[in-house]
């Protein structure tokens, strides 16, 4: 499958390896950009958690842990199966490339739905930060803060998802028409890079929001 | 049919180690639920936290090759969470100073 | 540098990246670094001409001690466009994204930068920036100053805030793409022999630009849309009111918007370096100091951000660390000056135009760091916080030194980028003339800002006017002297004499290729077995002790 080699090296590059190690650095560089990027929002937590404790404890109890740790145990799963997808493109393993990719898909929309699932109830429960939000208990603002944070990051995260589910969508399209070699893997190897990133950024978002306390239920 | 002849630095792991770091990964995942129905105050936080970076390193090392890959990936990948680390201590810094946190100074 | 490749044969047909296509979609669906980097220039151009208008009405405005030619709120909107264009859309992208973008690959032997692609999405994320901040002024601006402070920003400005929130936010998204390009085609792409210790200096303190682009960029990014959030749902991330702290906006806005300072500057120094070696003939002094100085200044930069809130109510503890690690940051800056001053030191100077800068550079610069210094010390800070003092400070850094390396590079680089050579006369005339216009305009905002002006005021009491009046007499000289190299530059496009491939006679690869440069940039790929800056040493120079 290695026959259009000569037009997988981009002109500007002297040979495979150099850029393929461009590729991967690249990636890196910008996953320590995204790093800095949800940074700010960690920091803001940071920051109201210690101050706002007792809001926060209120706050992570309202969230829905059962679903948010199907959620976890979805996104861990779809890493898997990215991780075999990149194999598969180094093993050029067309047909399994294209399953595993298809899976990650269908499992990241898994993911995506049952976020929706979620935001649906926190709007029923009158959670959302804004004109129509309520809360009974003491710190009404502080948990409102809490709630604010928690829609900023899971939202961003969320876009992060969907915006790779976009490009995995795109890639079964060329993977189906053999684009993707032991070659020429990279953009494979790449994506998967992002996807693994974003479900690290959910492995810290999960204990941050959602298992701040669980002793009182 | 994997090619040897291009000189490709790629590394190709077995299925089974993925399959491992992913056992490991249920494992923690179910441990990180467990431990937060548990009465341990502040060390509820440390040990969430601690799992947390432990599911993250395992995912960096396997699922993203950092094992295989070049130094400077690693540099790259450290990077980010050395100066998310940097504005999280000297940020928090000032919050303590302030005495703005309950249960500080 | 030398480079063992053969020299550009000069029968062949003159191919350049200029005439290797043509028509407007050749300009704006390119790859090619060169012209992304033409692309940059006009548009950044654009933006400093109107960052500059913006400046002149600010300037107008302050030549009366009453508030007569507009109403408080219209100087309000007008310094902070002043302040946003400038530092969003000219001072942070104008040396990389321009400069960087089409000397680096050619300074390393590469043929384009690692991913031309995304360096052509940096151009047009830029652009949506600037369209959004376009949108602003035709909406009817935003009065929050270039800093955006809560809560005034999320809860109680009228103004634009959100669009002009976005358009941070692209363009901030813009030089993030460019300084990946940046660090991969730095470590990836050098030509064979080129080690780390052979770059141009340029090409390091790019590299460290970049990283603080990287890791600082996004958090800048982030905050901003935040504020935005909270302004359009009432959130109280930020707002007292209900519930937030405004400092935490100052914390994450500063840690970034610190070394940003340092984005601004250290390519700058790194233009310095070039061109204080073109024209002293020398290799420079502390080759290895400059370098890692860089990488010093941008690490420490991120750990300084507290400065700039030294009466804000953050804590007086934290002052102090902040206060004590600004005086460490001034030791790696100091390095280079000091250096560039041993380079100079029995060197050959001929005084052309970029050599003007250069020196008006190190000069600006060292006023700008010294009373950084005084700044620094929170005792002295608390004094002269948001008085004219503080915005002289800034003008001497981010105008003095980046624009003074701005423009020399422009004018070094000239004959490489079109083939062209400029008039030295006009050149030089122009270099003395924005010299004598800053410090003219800058100088007495030192003295009333010591004697208690307060920044970002329509009006002022009358014991002031005499310095606000030289300021804008400065204002306009200096307006003057911007202007005029548009016109001699553009001519020389036209009827300027042919450049040779080195008109300068200056090492470094991109010297070693045709002018302008072939599309591919460099006919074989050279391979270095230099040093930086080899240039003969002089006889009678003592290296090594006589500094």
């Amino acid at each position: 499958m290695a026959h259009n080699q000569p037009s997988v090296v981009a002109p500007y590059f002297r040979d495979i390896d150099q850029q393929r190690e461009a590729n991967t650095l690249g990636m890196w560089v910008f996953l320590a950009t995204e790093v800095m990027f949800f940074g700010g929002l960690f920091m803001a937590y940071t920051v109201y958690f210690f101050n706002y404790p007792d809001a926060f404890h209120e706050g992570s109890r309202e969230l829905n842990l059962i679903l948010a740790s199907i959620n976890t145990f979805v996104l861990l799963t779809s890493s898997l199966t990215m991780a075999l997808a990149v194999r598969s493109a180094q093993t050029d393993n067309r047909k399994w490339l294209i399953i595993f990719l298809i899976a990650t898909i269908v499992l990241g929309l898994v993911f995506l739905g049952l976020k929706g699932v979620e935001y649906g109830e926190k709007f029923q429960h009158h959670l959302v930060p804004g004109p129509h939000f309520e809360w009974d208990g003491s710190f009404f603002y502080e948990v409102q803060l809490f709630f604010g944070l928690y829609f900023a990051t899971t939202g961003l995260h969320a876009l992060h998802m969907i915006i790779g589910v976009g490009v995995l969508t795109y890639f079964v399209f060329k993977a189906f028409r053999g684009h993707f070699t032991s070659v020429s893997y990279d953009p494979v190897e790449m994506v998967g890079l992002y996807w693994h990133f974003v479900d690290i950024a959910w492995v810290f978002i999960f204990p941050l929001y959602y298992l701040i306390d669980r002793t009182i239920q | 049919m994997t090619t040897e002849q291009h000189s490709t630095t790629h590394h190709v792991m077995p299925v089974r180690t993925y399959l491992i770091v992913f056992a490991l990964l249920m494992v923690l995942l179910a441990a990180t639920i467990g431990v937060a129905f548990l009465h341990l105050g502040p060390f509820n936080r440390i040990v969430a936290l601690t799992i947390a970076l432990a599911k993250a390193g395992l995912i960096m090392t396997y699922f993203m090759h950092l094992r295989y890959s070049s130094k400077l990936a690693l540099v790259f990948a450290g990077m980010g969470f050395f100066w998310l680390v940097i504005m999280l201590l000297i940020g928090m810094g000032d919050y303590i100073a302030r005495g703005t946190i309950p249960g500080t100074f | 540098m030398t480079v063992s490749s053969p020299p550009v044969k000069l029968e062949k047909p003159p191919q350049n990246y200029l005439n290797w296509a043509f028509g407007i979609k050749s300009w704006l669906l390119t790859t090619d670094h060169k012209r992304i980097a033409i692309l940059y220039l006009i548009t950044v151009t654009l933006f400093f001409a109107l960052g500059g208008l913006a400046a002149s009405l600010v300037r107008f405005e302050l030549i009366t001690p009453q508030g007569d030619l507009m109403s408080a709120d219209n100087y309000n909107k007008s310094f902070t466009l002043h302040g946003m264009l400038m530092v969003f859309f000219f001072l942070i992208p104008g040396i990389p994204a321009v400069m960087g973008n089409f000397l680096i690959p050619l300074m390393i032997g590469a043929k384009d930068l690692a991913f031309p692609r995304l360096n052509l999405a940096s151009w047009y994320v830029f652009m949506v920036g600037g369209l959004f901040t376009m949108t602003v002024i035709v909406v009817g601006g935003v009065d929050t100053g270039w800093t955006f402070y809560t809560p005034y920003s999320s809860t109680y400005s009228n103004g634009a805030v959100i669009l002009a929130a976005l358009g941070i936010f692209a363009a901030g998204f813009a030089s993030i793409f460019t300084a990946i390009n940046f660090v991969v085609t730095i470590h990836k792409m050098r030509a064979p022999g080129l080690t780390w210790f052979r770059l141009p200096l340029f090409v390091w303190a790019h590299y460290a630009t970049s990283i603080i682009i990287l890791l600082g960029t996004p958090v800048l990014a982030i905050t901003i849309l935040m504020v935005g959030i909270e302004r359009m749902f009432k959130i109280g991330i930020f707002d007292p009111a209900l519930g937030g702290d405004p400092l935490l906006f100052q914390h994450l806005f500063w840690f970034y918007s610190h070394p940003a300072v340092y984005i601004m500057v250290l390519p700058s120094m790194g233009v310095i370096s070039e061109l204080i070696t073109a024209f002293t003939r020398r290799r420079i002094f502390g080759y290895k100091a400059i370098a890692l100085s860089s990488l010093a200044i941008a690490l420490l930069g991120f750990l300084v951000w507290g400065h700039h809130m030294f009466v804000s109510g953050q804590s007086v503890y934290a002052g102090l660390v902040f206060s004590a690690i600004t005086f460490m940051v001034a030791i790696p800056s100091a390095i280079k000056v000091f250096n560039w001053t041993a380079t100079l030191f029995k060197g050959t100077i001929s005084f052309t135009t970029p050599m003007l800068y250069a020196l008006g550079f190190i000069g600006l610069f060292t006023i700008g760091g010294l009373t950084g210094l005084f700044l620094g010390a929170a005792a002295v800070d608390v004094h002269v916080t948001d008085t004219y003092f503080v915005v002289a400070h800034f003008h001497y850094v981010m105008v003095g030194a980046t624009i003074m390396a701005y423009m020399g590079a422009i004018h070094f680089w000239w004959p490489k980028i079109t083939g062209k050579l400029y008039n030295e006369g006009w050149g030089i005339s122009s270099a003395i003339i924005i010299f004598v216009g800053f410090n003219l305009t800058f100088m007495p905002q030192f003295i009333m800002g010591y004697l208690g002006m307060p920044r970002r005021y329509y009006a002022y009491p009358d014991e002031f006017q005499i310095y606000h009046i030289a300021s804008s007499a400065g204002a306009a000289i200096l307006a003057f002297g911007y202007v005029l190299p548009l016109f001699y530059l553009l001519y020389s496009l036209f009827f300027g004499p042919k450049a040779g491939d080195n008109p300068w006679n200056a090492k470094g690869l991109e010297w070693t290729t045709a002018s302008p440069p072939p599309h591919e940039n460099f006919e074989e790929t050279p391979i270095v077995t230099e040093e930086a800056y080899a240039y003969p040493v002089p006889q009678k120079a003592e290296v090594t002790s006589g500094a």
